[in-house]
């Protein structure tokens, strides 16, 4: 490849591969079986121009590989509140992924959208959610890949050969002991973007281990803890010992080995962290926005019936984030048009805090998502506040901030 | 390290290639350049972080480590083609990502500023204003200051 005999797309990709290799101190490259790829959406002319000499030089994906979210809701583009020559741009580059065979599926969620690589399987993944969420809920093994390597791994089918490519690197450093959190507060989803925001934010870029969490913990649960850690932080797996594939036991966990250090998490840890995910005090609220990482179907199963209780009050724009095959999910069901109904906007392909997708410029948005919680404010201009689900329905509905006054609780 | 004083010269371990000169501009701590530096002017726009409204253009960007998203490689990228990069660009710890950004840099638009990392104590004798020459062997020559 190197020599470019196969083209010059792909030398140039190995090419950039080899050095990145040498960088990172890499002694040989591995094959890889899977790709995801975070390039596809638009930071300036650059990556366009990146892309399309790629194409122009005859690039094709060797492994099944899905792209994340772009600048554009494809089947919605009105939805872009942004210019129209920026909303090319974006779209161009959207186009020049899908023309090197990249999977269209516009997602950060492709593991509940499309491909699911096997546990122990070698995969070079972008985006910090699907990066966590592959190595930590799969036990496929992924280094944080980003744009242009990403899509360089995908053409040559090749990654450098360290990190948590190998086995000895994905040994948990540090434990987060829950065993002092109430049972009633374990099984509330709303526990676990706080719980991650608290882990990232403690870990840096050391492999944390959780003790305590329940066997019945949900993937969308362990899907929003991982997406908030790798907001606060640089995380790129964690360990739930009983939970996830790499700790059936504590011992596996840590690969026989003993924690760097212990953190004993109590409900008051919690409720400091809960703190900084918001950055307004309670009260009016302008948006609310649900779907970072992109909605599942099991989620939307939750709102619907909160939804019909409280629908939102007119003035507020509630805004969801999902992806195509969820969105056609919905719509066999016949649950799009209770939405629709209830003034929902769906967004699919892409989302707030990544794209001009906000009508309001200002005032303050309410989520569930630590993800969005993290990125809302240098992202949009607006505020922030972090709620629960239900606390997010029930604002909306209000048109202020509602609070249950249970879920923090000690007991 | 040699030379006579007010000068030295290192050796630097060469990450993406290059030969540069330029007025050094240290940073005391690490940046990320994805909201932290516009690629249309060259400035440091991340406000909370002490060489905040520097211009890094032509210069030989001194730092720490890199902070943050992978999406830096892009901003880098981006500079270049807008001719707003540094003209080298040295950290005291390996950074992949600012990497990347230079060698596809490189691929696309012909030149980079070479990223290179000096490990201290060397690295703590660059400081602002010292005109740097660097070869593409990674040395690293205080031709000023």
């Amino acid at each position: 490849m190197l020599a470019g005999e196969e083209g010059p797309a792909l030398q140039m990709a190995m090419r950039i591969l080899a050095t990145m290799a040498a960088v990172y101190g890499a002694p040989r490259l591995l094959d890889i079986t899977s790709a995801h790829i975070d390039g596809c959406l638009y930071h300036g002319l650059s990556g366009l121009e990146f892309a399309q000499r790629l194409v122009e030089g005859g690039a094709r994906v060797r492994v099944p590989t899905t792209l994340n979210v772009g600048a554009i809701d494809l089947l919605h583009p009105d939805q872009f509140q942004g210019s129209a020559e920026l909303a090319g741009r974006a779209t161009a580059l959207m186009a020049a992924y899908q023309a090197m065979g990249c999977i269209p599926i516009w997602t950060c969620t492709p593991y509940q959208a499309y491909q699911r690589p096997a546990f122990g399987a070698q995969i070079a993944w972008a985006e910090s959610n699907a990066i966590v969420f592959a190595n930590s809920v799969l036990g496929a093994r992924t280094n944080r890949y980003g744009d242009f390597i990403d899509i360089c791994a995908a053409l040559t089918g090749r990654a450098p050969a360290v990190g948590l490519h190998l086995a000895e690197n994905r040994r948990g450093q540090l434990l987060f002991d829950l065993r002092g959190i109430p049972e009633r507060l374990l099984r509330e989803d709303v526990l676990f973007p706080v719980l991650g925001y608290l882990l990232g934010a403690r870990s840096g870029s050391k492999i944390p281990v959780i003790a305590g969490l329940l066997p019945e913990t949900t993937e969308d649960q362990l899907k929003a803890l991982g997406a908030a850690a790798a907001s606060s932080g640089a995380v790129a797996l964690f360990h739930a010992i009983g939970v996830t594939p790499e700790a059936v036991t504590f011992g596996e966990a840590f690969q026989g080995g003993q924690p760097e250090q212990v953190i004993e998490v109590s409900v008051a840890l919690l409720r400091e962290t809960l703190g900084r995910l918001s950055t307004a005090p309670d009260g009016a609220i302008q948006v609310v926005a649900l779907g970072s990482p992109h909605f599942s179907l099991a989620e939307f199963a939750s709102l619907l019936p909160l939804l019909a209780r409280h629908p939102p009050h007119p003035g507020v724009e509630f805004i969801v984030c999902t992806n195509r095959v969820v969105l056609a999910m919905l719509e066999e069901r016949g649950w799009r048009q209770p939405l629709q109904e209830a003034g929902v906007r769906l967004i699919v392909d892409t989302c707030v805090v990544v794209a001009p997708m906000v009508r309001a410029r200002h005032g303050v948005l309410m989520t569930n998502s630590g993800k969005f919680a993290h990125y809302t404010p240098g992202n949009t201009g607006l505020q922030v506040i972090f709620g629960s689900l239900e606390e997010c329905v029930r604002s909306a509905a209000a048109g202020r901030v509602w609070r249950d006054p249970e879920l923090w609780a000690e007991e | 390290m040699s030379g006579e004083a007010g000068t030295f010269s290192a050796t630097a371990r060469v990450l993406v290639a290059g030969a540069a000169e330029g007025e050094a501009l240290v940073l005391a701590e690490p940046l990320s350049l994805w909201g932290g530096l516009d690629p249309e002017s060259g400035e440091i726009i991340d406000r909370r972080h002490p060489a905040s409204g520097a211009i890094v253009t032509g210069r030989v960007l001194v730092l720490p480590a890199g902070r943050g998203s992978s999406s830096a490689s892009s901003i880098l990228l981006e500079a270049v083609r807008l001719g707003t990069a540094p003209a080298a660009i040295i950290t005291a710890e390996p950074d992949p990502i600012l990497a990347l950004g230079a060698t596809v840099a490189r691929e696309l638009y012909g030149h980079t500023p070479p990223v290179l990392m000096l490990a201290p104590p060397a690295y703590f004798r660059l400081q602002t204003g010292q005109l740097l020459r660097i070869r593409a062997n990674g040395a690293v020559a205080v031709l000023t200051g």
